[in-house]
Parts: C-alpha cells; structure tokens; sequence
C-alpha cells in the first residue's frame, strides 16, 4: 500500500516531524437568520497556516499570547481537532507502522505517514509516538483514580505490560525517574493528596511511560508557582538526555522558552512571525510583536519600579474570526503607526512573506522584505 | 504615623481537620504613597493577610490576635456596621484574586461598578453612571465598555474592570491580591503601568501581592517575604533584591528565569511548602534550607533588623 510519493523521502534522517501550511478552523455556529441573509459561514482560524520541522531530540518552542494558537497547533499534532488543511509527516517505529498500515493507515517511505489523512480509527497506535502534558496540573488527572491507576491505564490501552506485576515495576520505575520517591507511597495517593509540581510528574510520567518519540508539552510550568518551576524544566531535560524524547514546548513566556528551547517559533493568531535560534531570537528579534514580548518580560530588578515599561504595543490581541487583513498584527504595530506613509500600502494590505533574513532566522514583516 | 500598621496578626481557618495557621504573628506597615509587596509561594497565607487588612477574613477563618491600625485607629475591633460605614472600600479596598472572573455574567460591567457606587458610596444612580465613566477612563478603557457584559471583554479589559471598582470610592489604600496572575505577559506589563500610572498620579498606597519577584519589582517600595505563614525578610526593595539575606529570599530570586545575562542553572527549592496545620517546629523553612544549622529545627527565630529597615528571621544572622 506503499502511495505514489513514496520514491522520494519525505523526512531527512534527524527529522521526527514536519508540519506544512497546517490550518485548524472552527466553524462558527451559524443561526438560522446567518442562513436566510446568505451570510456564509464564518470560522475562528486558530492556526492558519504554519509549517515546521522537528529535530531528534530538539526542544521546539511556540511562544505566543493567549488565544494565538499554540495550544490548537499541539492538538493538531495529537489529532485531537479536526485538520482544515496542511501535512503533518511523522516518522513512526517499524511496529507501528505495521500497526497502522493495518488499520488502513497510508505509509510511506522510511516509515513515514501524514497524520492529517490518517484515519480516526489508527488514531490510537499514534499515541505511543506522540504524547501531551497539559496545562493545568488540577484538571488534566482523573481525580477518582490513584496515581497507580493513572499511569496504569495507557500500559494496559497499549497493550504494552501484560501481566499486573510487570505493570507495577514499570510505574514503580517511572516514579523513580520523575523523583516521585518512594514509589510505593506515591502510588496510592489521589491527585488531590499532590502538590501542582508533584501532579505535573505524574503528568510527565504517564506521557513518557509508552516511550513516545514526540511530547507536546503545553505551558506545563505556568500554573506551577515560580519557584517550582525550574524543578520540572530540570525533569524535561532529563527525560530528553534519558529517553531521547523531542518535545514541542508551549508558553507565554520567552524568559522560560530560553532556558529550555533550542529554537523558537512566535506565533500571532494563528501565523508564525519570526522563528529562529532561540537564544538569537531573544538577543536580536527582528519583528515588531516579538520585541514588544521581550520587552513585556518583568525581571527581579527594583530599578524597574521608577519608570514606566515602555512597550511599543498596543490594546490585545484581536478575536481569531477578525483576522485583520494585510499583516494581522498591523492594528497593534506600533512601527507601522510611525512609518504610516511608507508602509500603509503593504502593512494594511499584504500579508508580509517569511524570509530568511539571517542564516536560519526567519521574520514574517514588511520591514524586512522587498517592497 | 504609618498609613497601616499591622502588628502581630494571628489569622487562623478552624477547619474540621485542624487548626490552619495561616498568619502567624506577622506586623508590617505601609506609608502614604508607598507600595508594599507581599511575596511567598502558594499557601504562605498572602491573601488571608489581605482579607485580615479587609477585616473579612473568609470562614472559617478568624483574626485571632493582633493589631490592624488604619490612621493610628485598631479596624479590628471595630463593629462591622461602622466597617462598613466607615473603612471597606473607601479607606481600604481589594483586588481579590480572580475576580476577574467573578464578575457576574448576567450584569454589565456598568451596573457592576456602579453597584459598589450606590451600594457603598451613598451615589445616587445618576451620580454613579458619570462616576463609572470617570472610572473607567481613569483605568484605560472606553467609557463605552459600561455597556458591554463581562463575557464580551477581554481578560486585560476585565481586570481593568475590577481595578476601577476597588478605585470607585477613591480609598487611599488598595490591596492587589495576585491581579496579573493568570494574564498574558503583554496584558500584565500593561496592567502594571497602570498600577504605576495610579500609584504616581492619585498617589494610591498599595498592598500588591504575588508568588512573582519580578512581577512585584514593577511597583513594590517594600517587600515582605512569607514563608509557612510568618514574614521570614522584610525591608526596603533596594536591599531585598540586591542584597537578599534569608536563604528563602535567595533562593526565590535564582529560581526566577531571566531574559538577560548568562544562562546559570535555575535554582528551585526541593521538596513541598508546609502543612499550616501542623508546621514544622524550630524555623517553620528547615526541612527545605540547603543552610540549616543546629538551632534551626528546634528553636524559631525571631525577626531582627540587621541593617536599617532590614528585616531578617533566620539563625544565620541571629546572635546566640
Ligand atoms: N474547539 C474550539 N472551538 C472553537 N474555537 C476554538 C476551539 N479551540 C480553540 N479555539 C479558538 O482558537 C483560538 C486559538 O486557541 P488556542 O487554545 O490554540 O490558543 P493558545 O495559544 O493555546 O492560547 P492560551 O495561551 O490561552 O492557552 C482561540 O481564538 C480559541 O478561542
Ligand atoms: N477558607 C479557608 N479554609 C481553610 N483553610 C484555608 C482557607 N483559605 C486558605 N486556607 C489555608 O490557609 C493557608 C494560607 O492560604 P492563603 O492565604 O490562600 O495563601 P496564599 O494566598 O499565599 O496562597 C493555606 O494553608 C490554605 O490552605
Ligand atoms: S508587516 Fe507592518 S504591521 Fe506587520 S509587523 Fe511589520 S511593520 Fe508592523
Ligand atoms: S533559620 Fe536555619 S533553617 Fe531557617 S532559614 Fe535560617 S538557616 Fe535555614
Ligand atoms: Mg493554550
Ligand atoms: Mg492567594
């Protein structure tokens, strides 16, 4: 079942995935009146077109405000929303493959298949490559079941430990590797009877116990207070050096994206708009929006209560139906408001391509581009 | 004489399981125009301090003991007629945490504020609606958001909202409790400018609290740092940023991300923040200090000025 494109590889040897002008789009609901006046239908474009690629063991971050799609873009790869339009190539483990082309997936050469066409029912060996760490440390574990009986549960979905002790010693082990010391004890307590850190290393545990090559992990330290945060990006990295694990990390926060990213995408409702090095983008961004992030961050430092944080932003960030034409971001630009007559003919009309502008540092902006 | 002054403040929840001491012997006090911040990880009884300065403390929570002198006056013996009629919202007002997303859904945003107006302030309706547009000029939105319902707004713009309400009787002190903790970091500098902007231009004292030093860095004079329900530093922000004294402090600051600079390891403090109800003995931080000494889990120490206005309640620097 091996389809036409199969003679060409589609993913180099250290790629893990590749997204290509991926869209997720939610119809709006439509009211019979809508209907009547022939007014179409209208949709929140959560991701509107993006495209990356993922390197073994690489930390891949998307950096964004609330309501920019970064979250939407992590399920998209989980295939846990409906996929407008894009590729997302994946490279999965021979076995799942065999898996999968049984269950009517298409595969293509080295083992590779587009998540966006695969079928609902192939969804399920997808997880033992693909894992996500939710947010919200409160509501992403059942709280009627213990800690045992959470990471139990994907053993036995996946068929992966057969008889009850062997499950035991695989959680027992997991436990230990996410510090969640002694085991045993660990084991039988609810999530209520753990702290926001020790319940996110539950969700850690129960994502890497099926070994998935890919984890999204979505915003996982910011409900978590400061001081705890660090403990669970030292987890991150140790389950990276220890399981070889590549992680899509989520946040809004790109003090935390540099300590943990090797690259960074910033995301604009639903565009990326510079992507690049992590520690390059933060030292010299180009674009107007990730500026005004960095200059947002606060840092512990007193002198910072004598004068105003000069922002060079304005209001928030539009509704995902309104997507303002031209380069979405042009009503809050506050370059484009200087530059008003130099730029209005572009910033308000075209939306801006994304260039190469330094060596693997690409910005999405008419300041940069041929006009 | 200070604004504020709280003096030995015992806040503790009678619950069925035991005795929470949620605030445990704590004084600070805050100036005309000066900022205080209150810093701590989650539980270290940062909002009870601040429903205790309300004089509301939530049930079953009581103000055991302790002093709260507002102009030099105890709030805390007072009934609660005269509280109402005399120091909620217009001497001392709060931003509870979340309360953005309290606002009632089947209200606008309007009735909302003017409700506090009428309801606490004496207006009459027609008084508060000129009032709510004043308000809502003086916190940055258009004074036709009144019309809007809370579901209509954004997370910046409902904050905003809560902000104009704790402002609508023009209390000299306003207690901020967490106001950034759950908005993007844009929203939240924008939101601290405000704060700035009323801190300067209405000379507005404030208690602003959070489990964030960078965000408290933004406004805070004075800092006071909490740990297990007691103030473990406290002094001058110039000194608790650049010259921190308790291994608590210390370890908060480095466990902080920082977009400049060389990328050192980030510190973290292992293992998890007490049970109130039962706290550790001796210094209530000992089961988590890298620093512990002999004294430490057996005695408490108490706080000392080591240098002028520093506060410090550690063993360390304790003579013996
Ligand atoms: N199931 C859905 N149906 C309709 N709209 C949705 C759905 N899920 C997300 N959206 C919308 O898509 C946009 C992107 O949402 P998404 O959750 O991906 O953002 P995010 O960047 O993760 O934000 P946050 O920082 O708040 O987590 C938003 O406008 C959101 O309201
Ligand atoms: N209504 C309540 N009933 C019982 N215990 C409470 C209540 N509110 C807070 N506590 C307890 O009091 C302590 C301090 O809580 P809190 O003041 O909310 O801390 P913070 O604001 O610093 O997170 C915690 O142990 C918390 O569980
Ligand atoms: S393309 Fe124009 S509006 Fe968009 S970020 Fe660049 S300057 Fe601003
Ligand atoms: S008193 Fe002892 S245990 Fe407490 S902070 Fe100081 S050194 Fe650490
Ligand atoms: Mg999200
Ligand atoms: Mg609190």
């Amino acid at each position: 079942m091996m389809s036409e494109t199969s003679k060409e590889r589609i993913l180099s040897p250290d790629e893990v995935l590749r997204v290509e002008n991926l869209k997720v789009w939610f119809p709006l609901k439509r009211g019979i009146g809508d209907f009547l006046k022939g007014i179409p239908r209208r949709y929140v474009r959560a991701v509107d077109g993006i495209s990356f690629s993922l390197k073994e063991k690489e930390t891949f971050c998307l950096v964004g405000e609330s309501g920019c799609g970064k979250t939407t873009t992590g399920k998209a790869v989980m295939r846990l929303v409906p996929i407008t339009d894009g590729r997302i190539y994946v490279k999965v483990p021979k076995t799942v493959a065999e898996d999968l082309w049984v269950l009517g997936a298409d595969i293509l050469s080295g083992n590779v298949l587009d998540l966006a066409t695969v079928p609902d029912r192939a969804i399920k060996p997808m997880r033992r490559v693909i894992q996500m760490v939710y947010q919200d440390p409160y509501a992403s574990l059942n709280p009627r079941f213990t800690v045992r009986q959470i990471l139990e549960e994907p053993l036995m979905i996946h068929g992966i430990a057969l008889s009850r002790e062997e499950r035991i010693e695989i959680i027992a082990k997991i436990l230990e590797t996410v510090k969640l010391v002694p085991p045993e004890e660990f084991m039988e307590r609810y999530p209520h009877q753990l702290s926001g850190g020790q319940r996110q290393r539950v969700a850690f545990a129960r994502a890497i116990i099926v070994n998935p090559k890919i984890t999204v992990a979505d915003e996982p330290v910011s409900m978590l207070d400061v001081s705890i945060r660090a403990e669970i990006l030292e987890l991150m990295e140790e389950l990276k050096e220890r399981f070889g694990v590549t992680y899509i990390f989520i946040t809004h926060d790109l003090a935390v994206a540099r300590y943990i990213c090797d690259r960074i995408a910033v995301m604009y409702l639903g565009k990326f708009v510079e992507v690049a090095d992590a520690r390059r983008l933060i030292e010299k961004p180009f674009h107007p929006y990730t500026k005004a992030l960095i200059a947002a961050i606060p840092e512990p430092d007193p002198e910072n209560r004598k004068h105003y944080r000069n922002l060079r932003i304005r209001g928030e960030v539009p509704s995902a139906v309104n997507i303002p034409p031209g380069c979405r971001f042009h009503p809050r630009c506050i370059d484009f408001e200087e530059r008003r007559n130099e730029l209005s003919e572009h910033c308000t009309v075209k939306e801006p391509p994304m260039l190469e502008i330094e060596k693997d540092h690409y910005v999405s902006c008419w300041l940069y581009a041929k006009r | 004489m200070p604004l504020l002054e709280v003096k030995n403040l015992k806040t503790y929840y009678y619950t069925l399981s035991g005795v929470v001491k949620a605030v445990d012997e704590v004084s600070f006090s805050v100036e005309k125009g000066e900022t205080l911040g209150i810093a701590g990880e989650s539980g270290s009884g940062k909002s009870t301090v601040a429903f205790s300065v309300m004089v509301m403390p939530p049930p079953p929570g009581r103000i055991v003991s302790g002093e709260i002198l507002l102009d030099g006056k105890n709030i805390v013996k007072m009934r609660e007629s005269e509280l109402r009629r005399k120091v909620r919202w217009k001497k001392i007002s709060m931003v509870f945490q979340g309360a953005m997303n309290a606002l009632n859904p089947v209200y606008t945003v309007g009735y909302q504020i003017a409700e506090s107006l009428t309801l606490h302030g004496g207006y009459t309706k027609r008084e508060a609606g000129e009032r709510v547009k004043e308000l809502l000029e003086m916190v940055g939105l258009d004074p036709t958001i009144a019309k809007r319902y809370p579901h209509e707004l954004s997370g910046g713009q409902k904050q905003r909202v809560v902000i104009a309400m704790a402002l609508a009787l023009e209390p000299p002190l306003v207690i901020a409790d967490e106001p950034t903790t759950a908005l993007d970091v844009v929203v939240q500098a924008q939101i601290m400018n405000l704060l700035k902007k009323l801190k300067w231009e209405k000379k507005i004292s404030m208690i602003f609290i959070s489990h964030d030093l960078a965000v408290i860095a933004e406004v805070a004079d004075k800092i006071a740092i909490m740990y297990g329900g007691k103030i473990v530093e406290y002094g001058p922000a110039d000194k608790v940023y650049t010259e921190p004294k308790h291994p608590y402090t210390r370890l908060l600051l480095k466990s902080i991300p920082r977009l400049r600079g060389p990328i050192e390891k980030l510190e973290y403090i292992p293992g998890v923040p007490p049970d109130l109800r039962s706290p550790p003995s001796g210094c209530r931080f000992h089961p988590r200090c890298p620093y512990r000494l002999d004294p430490c889990d057996k005695e408490e120490p108490h706080l000392i000025e080591i240098e002028k206005d520093h506060y410090v309640a550690c063993w360390l620097y304790a003579k013996r």
